[in-house]
């Protein structure tokens, strides 16, 4: 029985920066186009389970066990994967790993869920972030994405199984980081596309053998990595046919290292046909290849939101915004009490309230409850609840307010009076939002984000957001 | 299982009463100092007469040791308590069942806060470690929400709202104006309230009250004792207290434009006190005007104005100082700003200034035409998760 990706799913933030805005702001060309950017209440977690909710919102089967690949993790020590896990309500007995660090850990988390004999979710999520000024900055992107790994089976096809992989490692100093430091380094860029050309050329001829195919049968060239000279130059020399590379957003999503090559992979499965080969050359710290092959069941699946549009929507968000965001323009706060940190042992109690946004039902009469509660608030019947998952139930908004008082990164703060479909109502703050345009009546659905960090604790939670 | 009050059992035989403000010279042990030599004068008391204490404080301080240190109370007892902005009114009402329970002869309610030493506007944190699941909203926001809320309801558009909220606040200040214990003292135009900086949805900070210090207190003895110390006691008629189930917020049968829990305590009060008509029996009201919407909703709410009319009477000066019922004479909290174990003795202060004639310049005519009852009404909380006071005074026993 052959493993393939049975769901797939991608989340990209709604805020861009635009190129123009730092070369405008700095007094220095920054190229043209956008660049996506993590909302100030996002990281590689939140957006991680925004990607896995929309792969898993296309198929019933759950995952048993869960990768989680990032650059960039909110925190070290411990594991990040499990409020993901959490989020995602999976099963206490699925368990839940981090490939944290580096950016080749995001094609890693795949290969190990292929390689998995069970059910396996893989989510590779990024925030690329550089100096002021920096290459990474202009060309870095935010962004996760989540492919579900399966045997291929009747209830869960394969969408795509790999036909062949290929690898080429080698240990060489081209892009590092300390912990804790804001920006990475990198050596010469010449030296880089010294190193990996090679590298990337001499995996590609494997796979390719490996595969007993060549390079103008693939119908989907995907050739990525954080070194753009690199790439393109590998890119040049695989002996795609024209009109078969990939285009890889650097125009409006920029690269979202660690999940790069996977939200291309997405993209390209979005537009993919039935029995066409792909390519996934990843230029990482040596090089990865993937070789797949789309299935008769690719066409009759496909994920809500695809690659493209999430590409093409958003918002512009103003450079000094971002700045603040990111923690390299410090503001002066208001002078209000700092936000209290979350208390291990309440967050641990009401981990299916917090993270998986598990409300309860009273059996007596059928009243919704947010958060859940011990006695209904409509018939007061005691003990008597069910828990019932509404992360995924849309609302409308009740009443409104915009708060320009209360603690921000990102100021005012927006909170609406939520009352879901099929009963139950919640108070919580809204994102992705104009403060303008909020209004009475308005349709919402519940995002999972990271609401503030106090006391080094990030606190995670749900907030509603506009359904466009 | 009944609320059976105790109308006429107790009375209020002297009251004291601090300027209210930022009051950088005067720590709490100050001005609980100052607000108890002012009651006990009034009530002609010695500190060794008064046999119990109620202090009420929310962040101030714990323990009756608040009160007792700095006045030296030689081993009587003291409660502290607290109830949110209810705190004032909720140690007035536990003192007088006291007294009214033959426990004690005289017992002393008090109120304090000290917030201008927080360095911070608004109020500081209070709660339990959490799960961070709960919106931090600041106070504002949450009384903003009964705004457009209110508003669809009732069909009244952006700009009809922004007017009556800045009539209210205009009202407030305009009492204020003519208190000398007021934190703010001026009136206020319109057009300066309607254009302050916004805050939390429409409302500016004209629409808020303000932060300050302060502290009140009152004597209270049974009342068939209360002439030997005043000729003009004022008797204790109603006294309801209520804490909501905190249902607004998870029900979605709450629309916003109510405070159940204040609804809740009128009824009970006004049965207490055999009030049928409060518009015509009552001289006065003070009510918790924290924000001008809630002032508004009150109206409706306390039953001196019908549902989805009190915009209207707002705009007709229905609760004006020469209006046919004046509401927050003393200038409310808009004026005096809102130390909150202090708010509900400070109501009581202005009934009692007011239905014993010595009201000043703010005096209400309708006294000395005859009406002797006069109303103070505390929330704390938020719209749909609330605490809800309402007490009534008079100045002759009912008949």
């Amino acid at each position: 029985m052959t493993t393939g990706i049975v769901a797939y799913g991608a989340y990209l933030p709604c805020s861009r920066l635009e190129r123009k805005a730092i070369g405008e702001a700095l007094g220095a060309p920054a190229g043209a186009g956008t660049r996506t950017i993590a909302s100030y209440d996002e990281d590689t977690t939140s957006m991680a389970v925004e990607a896995a909710r929309a792969a898993l919102r296309a198929t019933a089967l759950r995952p048993e066990a869960l990768y989680f690949a990032t650059a960039a993790p909110a925190y070290l020590d411990k594991t990040n994967a499990t409020a993901i896990h959490a989020a995602l309500a999976l099963d206490a007995g699925a368990p839940a790993f981090d490939l944290a660090g580096a950016v080749r850990s995001g094609v890693g988390a795949l290969r190990a869920a292929l390689d998995a004999p069970r059910p396996t979710l893989a989510v590779l999520s990024d925030v690329r972030t550089g100096l002021p000024g920096g290459g990474d900055e202009r060309e870095g992107g935010d962004g996760a994405v989540a492919f579900l790994c399966a045997p291929d089976s009747r209830e869960a096809p394969a969408l795509a199984v790999p036909v062949a992989h290929a690898a080429a490692t080698a240990e060489f100093l081209e892009r590092w980081r300390l912990p804790g430091e804001a920006a990475s380094r990198q050596w010469e860029e010449r030296f880089g596309e010294h190193a990996y050309v090679p590298l990337g050329e001499e995996a590609v001829a494997r796979a390719l053998k490996a595969a007993g195919v060549t390079a103008p049968q693939v119908a989907h060239w995907i050739v990525t990595g954080p070194h753009g000279r690199a790439t393109k130059r590998v890119a040049g020399s695989v002996g795609a046919a024209k009109g078969t590379l990939v285009d890889d957003l650097a125009g409006s999503v920029g690269h979202t290292g660690t999940a790069h090559a996977g939200l291309l992979l997405a993209d390209a499965l979005d537009r993919a046909k039935p029995d066409e080969l792909l390519a996934v050359v990843s230029l990482a710290d040596g090089c990865d290849v993937t070789l797949w092959r789309t299935t008769a069941a690719l066409g009759a699946r496909r994920p809500q939101a695809p690659v493209a549009a999430l590409a093409a929507g958003g918002r512009p968000v103003p450079y000094a915004t971002y700045l603040t965001w990111r923690g390299f323009l410090q503001r002066e706060p208001p002078r209000r009490p700092d936000p209290e940190r979350p208390a291990a042992p309440p967050s641990f109690r009401a981990e299916d309230w917090k993270f998986a946004f598990t409300g309860s039902r009273c059996q007596a009469c059928g009243a919704r409850h947010l958060p859940p509660q011990r006695v209904c608030v409509k018939c007061h019947a005691v003990d008597r609840m069910a828990p019932e998952r509404l992360a995924d139930v849309p609302g409308t908004i009740t009443t409104f307010t915009v708060d320009r008082l209360a603690y921000s990164l990102s100021p005012p703060v927006v909170v609406g009076v939520i009352d879901f479909e099929g009963g139950g109502r919640f108070q919580c703050e809204m994102t992705d939002v104009d403060p303008a345009a909020v209004a009475i009546g308005q349709r919402v659905g519940m995002t999972f984000r990271r609401l503030f960090t106090a006391g080094g604790v990030h606190n995670y939670f749900w907030k509603a957001r506009p359904i466009r | 299982m009944a609320s059976n009050g105790i109308r006429d059992r107790v009375a209020i035989v002297g009251m004291g009463c601090t300027p209210f403000g930022e009051r950088w010279d005067r720590d709490t042990s100050d001005l609980l100092v100052d607000a108890t030599k002012d009651a006990l004068a009034s009530a002609g008391v010695e500190l060794g007469q008064v046999d119990a204490f109620w202090l009420g404080t929310l962040f101030s301080g714990q323990s009756g040791l608040t009160l007792s240190r700095p006045l030296k109370i030689d081993y009587k007892p003291v409660s502290r308590l607290e109830n949110f902005c209810a705190t004032g009114s909720e140690a007035f009402r536990n003192a007088c069942y006291a007294v009214a329970s033959g426990a004690y002869d005289v017992a002393m309610a008090i109120g304090v806060e000290k917030l201008k030493d927080s360095g911070i506007s608004g109020l500081p944190n209070l709660g339990a470690p959490g799960d961070g699941t709960k919106a931090g909203l600041t106070a504002p926001a949450m009384f903003s929400l009964l705004a457009p809320a209110y508003a669809r309801k009732y069909g009244v558009d952006e700009a009809q709202l922004k007017e009556v909220m800045t009539r209210i606040a205009w009202k407030n200040h305009k009492n204020g104006a003519l208190n000398p214990r007021a934190q703010f003292r001026k009136e206020v135009p319109k057009e300066t309230i309607a254009c302050s900086p916004l805050v939390a949805g429409p409302l500016g900070i004209f629409d808020c009250s303000g932060v300050s210090d302060g502290s009140a207190a009152a004597i209270i003895v049974r009342a068939e004792e209360a002439h030997r110390y005043t000729d003009k006691p004022l008797f204790v008629k109603a006294l309801s207290f209520v804490a909501g189930p905190a249902a607004g917020p998870i029900d979605p049968d709450y629309d916003y434009t109510t405070f159940p829990e204040v609804v809740a305590s009128a009824v009970d009060a006004y049965a207490q006190a055999g009030i049928k008509d409060a518009r015509q029996e009552l001289a006065m009201a003070e009510v918790h005007d924290c924000f001008t919407p809630t002032e508004l909703v009150l109206m409706e709410d306390l039953g001196f104005a019908a549902r989805g009319t009190a915009w209207k009477e707002v705009l007709a000066g229905t609760f004006d100082l020469e209006g046919e019922l004046a509401v927050n004479p003393d200038g409310g909290l808009k004026s005096f700003g809102h130390p909150i174990g202090a708010s509900g003795l400070r109501m009581l202060f202005e009934c009692w200034l007011q239905l014993r004639g010595e009201a000043g310049k703010r005096q209400i005519a309708s006294v000395a035409r005859g009406r002797k009852l006069a109303l103070t009404h505390n929330l704390g909380g938020a719209p749909g998760e609330c605490v809800s006071f309402v007490g009534v005074v008079g100045s002759e026993p009912s008949a």
